[in-house]
């Protein structure tokens, strides 16, 4: 039992009301992923980095060209990506540092 | 409150267990996890209110719960609940004071309610689960393009809050609504990106199964998990349940945005499957769980001791019909026998199965579990396999080797 009940109870509902009256906010950590080094990734990093982190790409499965091909088209044809009118640099970037390993090309 | 059956061992000996690999430190000394499929390296990191997650990416964020965590309750943690956002421009802040739920459209009287109006109205409680539409996809072969999950993008929670219902009734909805249309507060982050919107068919939102809620396992929902309000859609796949939820909108026709019309569809073939690497000739969009049962107390890897009696643990969920049975077998699926069923916390929510066994023989031994409900439903031998990645439920293997 406290002390004081009383006084106890008006500083936790002080308290309380205090918390409930502050807006949340999100509090994010610091992202950390970059896309892989290799011939294009400067594109990558112009072109796939506004609208969310690296691991999207990172996290994919090993898959070959055609579907890295139909994902650069998604993210310009559905969610509207401004990227370069010739993206073969784009997916072959894609292809080479996240796709297939060559025997299963 | 519900008692704790469930045995603790270490988080960290457990998830590498569950996920079927070895939890390592990278160079920096950062915790990681081995996904059992091809490019399952994962980050294990901690987020603002959340304990250690599986980080599948930091912009918009999506954390999945470490499977061990299934294994300590029934109910799971706020901080240890899935994390799933497909759009990066999320609110600055949130205030509760002036934070409204506005309801238009098709309605006798448009509504601007505050949380302190939503709070004033009757009050329900459901425990339901909540699990993505792709939860599990890392598993699917051929591999589709998505979020990789494991099997830990599901939770169940305690939610209260009010009826969908009620605040339809509150505003008077009008001759010939077809759907309720719900947004919330994050948004894409270029105005050609879609935005995160969703419709329920009115029916369906005026059926009083529909949740409003402010409360989750008793506290306010984490800023991750939609604070101060998510709309929770039992049974629905967690698409539908819209976080800092907004607005209302009730229409009078189809609603065609593209997370319906285009994204979460699912092929429109018995099942919701077709032949592995194929394309459906046409979907509908995805809608109620498929039911699902697994192991939670023993991993792959596993070493049991022949003639010692143990206890098998896990837990199976469907969409509302009820769960009427689990079967266990220990012998890679020739013989099935009925699990203990636990408590029931309500037809929406996990439901946790315990089997005694002593092994007999030594050698390696393949666990599996299939649930079954009032339906008749149960659990595929072979797995189910669909473009997006979506409905996976297929019966799971657990290895283990016998001493
Ligand atoms: C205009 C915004 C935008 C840009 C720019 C963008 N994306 Fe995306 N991307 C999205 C959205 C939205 C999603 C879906 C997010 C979700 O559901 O979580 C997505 C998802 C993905 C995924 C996950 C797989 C899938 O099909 O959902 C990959 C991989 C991906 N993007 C790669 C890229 C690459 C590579 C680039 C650069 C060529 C790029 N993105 C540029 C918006 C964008």
């Amino acid at each position: 039992m406290p002390r004081f009940p009383t006084l106890t109870f008006l500083l936790l509902s002080a308290a309380g009301i205090a918390a409930l009256a502050e807006p949340r906010k999100f509090d994010l950590p610091a992202e950390t992923g970059t896309y892989r080094s290799g011939e294009g990734s400067q594109l990558a990093q112009t072109f796939c980095l506004n609208c969310h982190s690296t691991e999207y790409v990172e996290t994919q499965p090993p898959m070959p060209e055609k579907f890295w091909d139909a994902n650069v088209k998604k993210m310009k044809d559905k969610f509207g990506a401004t990227l370069p009118d010739d993206i073969t640099p784009l997916v072959k970037y894609l292809s080479a540092n996240y796709g297939a390993p060559a025997a299963v090309r | 409150m519900i008692s704790k059956p469930f045995s603790r061992r270490s988080f960290l000996q457990q998830s590498a267990l569950a996920l079927g690999g070895a939890v390592g430190a990278s160079a920096a000394g950062e915790a990681s996890v081995e996904m059992p499929f091809a490019n399952g390296h994962r980050r294990l990191v901690k987020f603002s209110q959340k304990r250690e997650m599986i980080l599948l990416t930091h912009r918009p964020p999506q954390l999945e719960t470490p499977f061990a965590v299934f294994n300590d309750g029934l109910l799971t943690p706020n901080d240890a609940f899935f994390v799933r956002y497909h759009l990066s421009g999320l609110p600055e802040s949130i205030d509760a004071e002036t934070f409204r739920l506005s309801v238009k459209g098709l309605v006798k009287t448009p509504l601007s309610l505050s949380l302190a109006d939503l709070k004033g109205m009757d009050s329900v409680e459901v425990v339901a689960v909540n699990q993505c539409s792709g939860n599990s996809r890392g598993f699917f072969q051929p591999r589709v393009a998505g979020g990789q999950s494991g099997n830990g993008a599901m939770g169940n929670a305690r939610w209260k809050g009010v009826r969908l219902k009620d605040v339809l009734d509150k505003a008077g909805v009008s001759e010939g609504a077809k759907q309720v249309v719900c947004d919330g507060l994050d948004k894409p982050v270029v105005p050609a990106t879609p935005d995160f919107i969703k419709s329920l068919e009115i029916d369906h939102a005026r059926d009083g199964e529909i949740v409003l809620a402010y409360e989750m396992n008793g506290k306010e929902l984490p800023m991750l998990n939609g604070y101060p309000l998510r709309l929770v859609v039992p049974g629905y796949y967690g698409t539908y349940w819209i976080k800092h939820l907004s607005e209302l909108n009730v229409v009078g026709e189809t609603f065609a945005g593209f997370f319906m019309s285009i994204g979460y569809r699912i092929p429109q073939t018995p099942g919701g499957c077709v032949e592995p690497g194929t394309t459906p000739t046409s979907t509908v969009p995805i809608t109620k769980f498929k039911i699902r049962s697994f192991l939670t107390s023993h991993m792959d890897g596993d070493k049991l001791n022949k003639n010692q009696e143990i206890t098998l643990r896990g837990i199976a969920f469907d969409s509302g019909a009820g769960i009427t049975e689990v079967q266990l077998s220990t012998d890679g699926g020739q013989t099935w026998q009925g699990a203990k069923l636990g408590k029931d916390l309500g037809k929406y929510s996990f439901r946790e199965w315990t089997f005694a066994w002593k092994p007999g023989a030594s050698g390696a031994a393949s666990l599996q579990c299939r649930a079954f409900n009032r339906l008749g439903e149960t659990q595929p031998t072979t797995p189910l396999w669909n473009p997006a990645g979506y409905m996976r439920n297929v019966v799971e293997s657990t290895s283990v080797t016998i001493l």
